[in-house]
């Protein structure tokens, strides 16, 4: 047919007339990371388990969780959450109390019995894990599972490290901690207690072990000389709160003073008020925002009528009683003594100055490197000595039970690898979902719930569970707060908003597609996309 | 009543269809099955809110009339971008009437349709702000008036865009078109002048008359639907941003039509027999210079020296809609 002037095409429908060749730019669907799942040392996919969580598949959720740590009711109680400090709803009202749900989901597992996938079918190879702390059941729990026979040897009498010995009741019940365990074992690994390793390369022989993970964490209490002190009177925190678990409890006397201003020196004093202490005080030589401790621990524990004397140096010791001088902070930060002093009551000085590692299974394996008396790992957890792998407090680290955790998966990654001898390799990171990438618009204020909390009383006098956890409704309200960030949730808009048509519904749960013949590149999908889960790309024309 | 808010909180409430909502409570866009009353391949700019409010629009009319439907076309860009001939977009019977004339051949339509039995067949006409608030006003007077049973859809985009962005009676104050240059003292269109048609509609006292965006899809699409369950003469106006003429990015139309009703510029209302029924409540109030600055038609206001005396004035307009209206949910005492 002869066309007339400007008429390009036959009678019919505009859908001959393929408009996408205006395009100078695509719409791509991508997985941008959540800063949430960025900032987990664990290495969770927050987002992920929290997907499952809206719709109340916790179970789901739970199997998900799991893939990276098989502690989350653990988690969900101790952990320092940076995963909330990072999360984008921040930026709306408040983050997310991605905490909470972990611990909801955890309790929610034991609740209910659920257990772990099944391992793969076995490797052949054996390893030996040093400590059962967060750290070697992490490796053990992966190791296990990705096939290979796992023996645990920890030189205490019961498993857990520092969530047992340091790490008090009233924040972590043991029965959490006794059940998150067994389920590791139950995946059948062997644990064998009062084994202290003391020689590595014996270990291996006897054991016939082809690799070892060792994270035998910090235990050892750094000590400082208190003048005229009863050496009697003075104790360390660790092993304070070390006995606390066992027959005979610490005698530390009606007025207790904690010299430190870390998560430990909270840890003691809130556990010597709980034991009877009348006065339990903790004395710090720096300001209340230079503290190490977690700013919501030292809420507590002002709360809880203890003390904080900020700015203070223990001078030195007495019959029933200590000296302390005020400090002030010099131009670069640092506290410098005044000459001011006072007296303090003290039947007990807890010192509460950080920990150390034992490292003296290291004896005679020059090849391993020790600075600052911590271990050095490369990025693949293994330290100069080919086979033997570290980490959680005894390699360099923000020593919290979430890297922990990290350190132990990351650690039997790279341990399956190596026994299989095809080196594991981490995959890239997606590029961070930041808050610019987000729609706000399209979610509803949803304030974030608090936890509750025991009675005053109570946190005063026994080692209860200080915080309770969330009830269903509201933990499931706190997962839907969560705004999916840079990862599709199946909200539709993008087919909605296209003015094209150019958008192609896959179907429930599969998402979208772009129809390239038709779409123009105008970027309303992905301007409109309310998690950011959609990028323009720059043609190549 | 418009679309109300599930009081529910969860994962994007307010998207198009959340996968958490039953699916009666998706808009009529997300269904795989939609319409699709304008189909792709049609010659809209990138990002064009007028083919995207149409579709909208119609698609929801098909589904509340089960596909019995029929459609009259002012010319304009709507027109020219979807039918050049001998090709069109339209999957609905659609019939080309003048610029000036759309409601009164939808008035014949809308007779024909009664005088053969067949009323359950019903009828839209529709048109940008030019056909319908300058050369077809009188046609379209003569429909309310006589109370047809027609919906007329304006699709409003403030100025005649499809001869080159001429000013229309629907164009804002301050704003720069073909025909409101950014010179003199007082650059852009006229303060003062112009009408705001959804009013003169209510003064009709026709049954139903609505205002609505291209960014509040759940709003448009009730509103679209409860005007097909009234019969006689109603009237929807939709603001639908043109990237040309507005000069806002093609990825901005939807983002600028919320922040028009987020400022309060463009009252987002229903009407029943001239008294309005329901606002769809600002829910994050923006000031008028943020809306502005989105968009070069505004630009000489905000050069080495800026307008603040225009901006102030136009911030007032958008106050006075707040106060008329009622835009802004009451504070608790
Ligand atoms: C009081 C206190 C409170 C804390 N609170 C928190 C908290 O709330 N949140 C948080 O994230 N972190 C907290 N931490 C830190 C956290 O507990 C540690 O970072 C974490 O437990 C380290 O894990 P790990 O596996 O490396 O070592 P550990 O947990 O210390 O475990 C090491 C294990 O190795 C065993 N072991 C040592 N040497 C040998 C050997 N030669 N042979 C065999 N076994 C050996 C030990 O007996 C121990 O069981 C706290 C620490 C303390 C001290
Ligand atoms: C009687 C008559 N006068 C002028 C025109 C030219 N014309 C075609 S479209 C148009 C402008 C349309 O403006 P509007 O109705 O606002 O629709 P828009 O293109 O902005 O969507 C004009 C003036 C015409 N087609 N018929
Ligand atoms: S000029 Fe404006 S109304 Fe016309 S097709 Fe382009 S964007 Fe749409
Ligand atoms: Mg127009």
């Amino acid at each position: 047919m002869k066309k007339s002037f400007a008429i390009t095409l036959d009678p019919g429908t505009s859908l001959a007339n393929h408009t996408g060749s205006w395009r100078t730019s695509r719409p791509v669907y991508t997985n941008f990371l959540p800063p949430c799942n960025a900032a987990c040392p664990a290495g969770e996919d927050i987002q992920g388990w929290l997907f499952h969580a809206e719709i109340g598949n916790y179970e789901k959720a739970w199997q998900s969780l799991v893939e990276n740590n098989p502690i989350p009711a653990i988690m969900g109680r101790v952990c320092y959450h940076p995963c909330e400090d990072s999360c984008n709803r921040k930026f709306i009202d408040e983050p997310v109390s991605i905490n909470s749900v972990e611990r909801f989901i955890g309790d929610e597992a034991l609740r209910n019995g659920w257990s772990f996938e099944k391992p793969k079918p076995s490797s052949g190879k054996r390893v030996l894990v040093i400590g059962s702390g967060p750290a070697g059941l992490s490796a053990a729990y992966q190791l296990v599972r990705a096939g290979h026979k796992v023996e645990i040897h920890e030189a205490g009498s019961m498993s857990g490290g520092m969530l047992r010995f340091g790490i008090p009741k009233y924040r972590l019940p043991r029965e959490v901690l006794d059940a998150e365990i067994k389920r590791i074992l139950d995946l059948g690994v062997t644990l064998k207690l009062n084994t202290k390793v003391t020689n590595i390369p014996e270990a291996m022989k006897a054991g016939k072990f082809d690799a070892v993970f060792m994270a035998v964490g910090a235990h050892v209490g750094k000590h400082i000389e208190i003048p005229d002190a009863d050496a009697n009177k003075v104790m360390d925190a660790v092993s304070v709160l070390r006995s606390m678990e066992g027959e005979e409890k610490p005698m530390l006397g009606k007025r207790v003073v904690v010299y430190g201003g870390g998560n430990t020196a909270i840890d003691v004093a809130r556990s010597a008020k709980r034991m009877g202490a009348t006065d339990s005080t903790i004395v710090y030589r720096r300001t209340r925002e230079r503290m190490p401790a977690t700013v919501s621990e030292v809420d507590e524990v002002l709360e809880e009528g203890i003390k904080i004397k900020w700015l203070s140096t223990i001078k030195h010791g007495g019959e029933s009683e200590i000296t302390v001088e005020k400090m002030k902070l010099d131009d670069k930060g640092f506290p410098q003594p005044t000459g001011e002093l006072e007296t303090l009551k003290a039947d007990s000085v807890v010192l509460a100055l950080g920990q150390d590692s034992d490292l003296s299974l290291l004896e005679g394996l020059s090849d391993i490197k020790i600075k600052d008396g911590m271990v050095e790992v490369g990025s693949d957890m293994m330290t100069g000595h080919s086979g033997v792998f570290a980490g959680g407090d005894m390699v360099p680290s923000d020593r919290t039970v979430a890297v922990a955790v990290g350190h132990g998966k990351k650690a039997a990654r790279y341990i399956d690898g190596w026994l299989r001898g095809k080196a594991y390799i981490l995959p890239p990171k997606h590029e961070l979902a930041s808050f610019e990438k987000i729609n706000p618009w399209y979610y509803s204020d949803a304030p974030r719930t608090a936890r509750p909390m025991i009675d005053m009383q109570h946190r005063q006098s026994t080692f209860d569970e200080v915080q309770g956890g969330l009830e269903e409704t509201i933990a499931l309200f706190e997962a839907r707060r969560c705004l999916s960030c840079g990862n599709c949730f199946g909200c539709n808009n993008c087919y909605s908003v296209c003015p094209d048509n150019a958008v192609i519904k896959l179907g429930p749960g599969r998402r979208f597609k772009i129809n390239l013949d038709y779409c123009k590149g105008c970027g309303l999908c992905v301007e409109e996309c309310p998690c950011g889960a959609i990028k323009m790309v720059q043609e190549d024309i | 009543m418009s679309y109300q808010i599930k009081k529910f909180y969860q994962t994007g409430t307010l998207t198009a269809g959340n996968r958490l909502l039953p699916s009666e409570d998706h808009c009529v866009q997300t269904d795989p099955k939609r319409h699709n009353s304008l189909d792709s391949g049609h010659r809209a700019c990138q990002g064009c809110g007028e083919a995207l409010g149409t579709r909208y629009a119609i698609d929801a009319a098909m589904k509340a009339t089960n596909g019995q439907l029929i459609v009259a076309n002012a010319t304009g860009c709507l027109e020219v971008f979807s039918t050049p001939y001998p090709e069109t977009s339209w999957r609905v019977p659609w019939v080309h009437s003048l610029f000036g004339n759309t409601a009164a051949v939808a008035t014949g339509l809308a007779a024909a349709m009664r005088v053969k039995g067949k009323s359950d067949i019903r009828v839209i006409a529709q048109g940008g702000d030019g056909g319908t608030t300058d050369i077809g006003f009188g046609c379209l007077s003569g429909m309310f008036e006589r109370n047809d049973d027609v919906l007329y859809i304006c699709y409003d985009n403030q100025a005649y865009m499809n001869t080159g962005i001429q000013r229309s009676s629907a164009t804002p104050a301050a704003a720069r078109t073909a025909t409101t240059m950014a010179v003199g003292d007082s650059p852009g269109n006229a303060f003062g002048q112009g009408k705001f048609l959804p009013t003169i509609a209510m003064a009709h006292g026709i049954p139903y008359v609505a205002t609505a965006t291209v960014s509040d899809l759940h709003d448009l699409e009730a509103k679209v639907k409860r005007a097909m369950e009234i019969r006689g003469a109603r009237y929807i106006h939709i603001l639908v941003p043109c990237p040309l003429g507005w000069g806002t990015a093609s990825c901005d139309t939807i983002r600028v039509a919320r922040m028009a009703k987020e400022t309060g510029i463009f009252p987002v209302f229903e009407a029943e027999n001239g008294e309005v029924t329901s606002v769809l409540k600002i829910r994050k109030k923006q000031p008028i210079a943020a809306y502005l600055k989105m968009q070069k038609r505004y630009v000489h206001l905000f050069k080495k020296s800026p307008k603040t005396d225009v901006i102030a004035q136009l911030q007032e307009i958008a106050d006075d809609n707040i106060k008329k209206y009622g835009l802004l949910e009451e504070k608790c005492s």
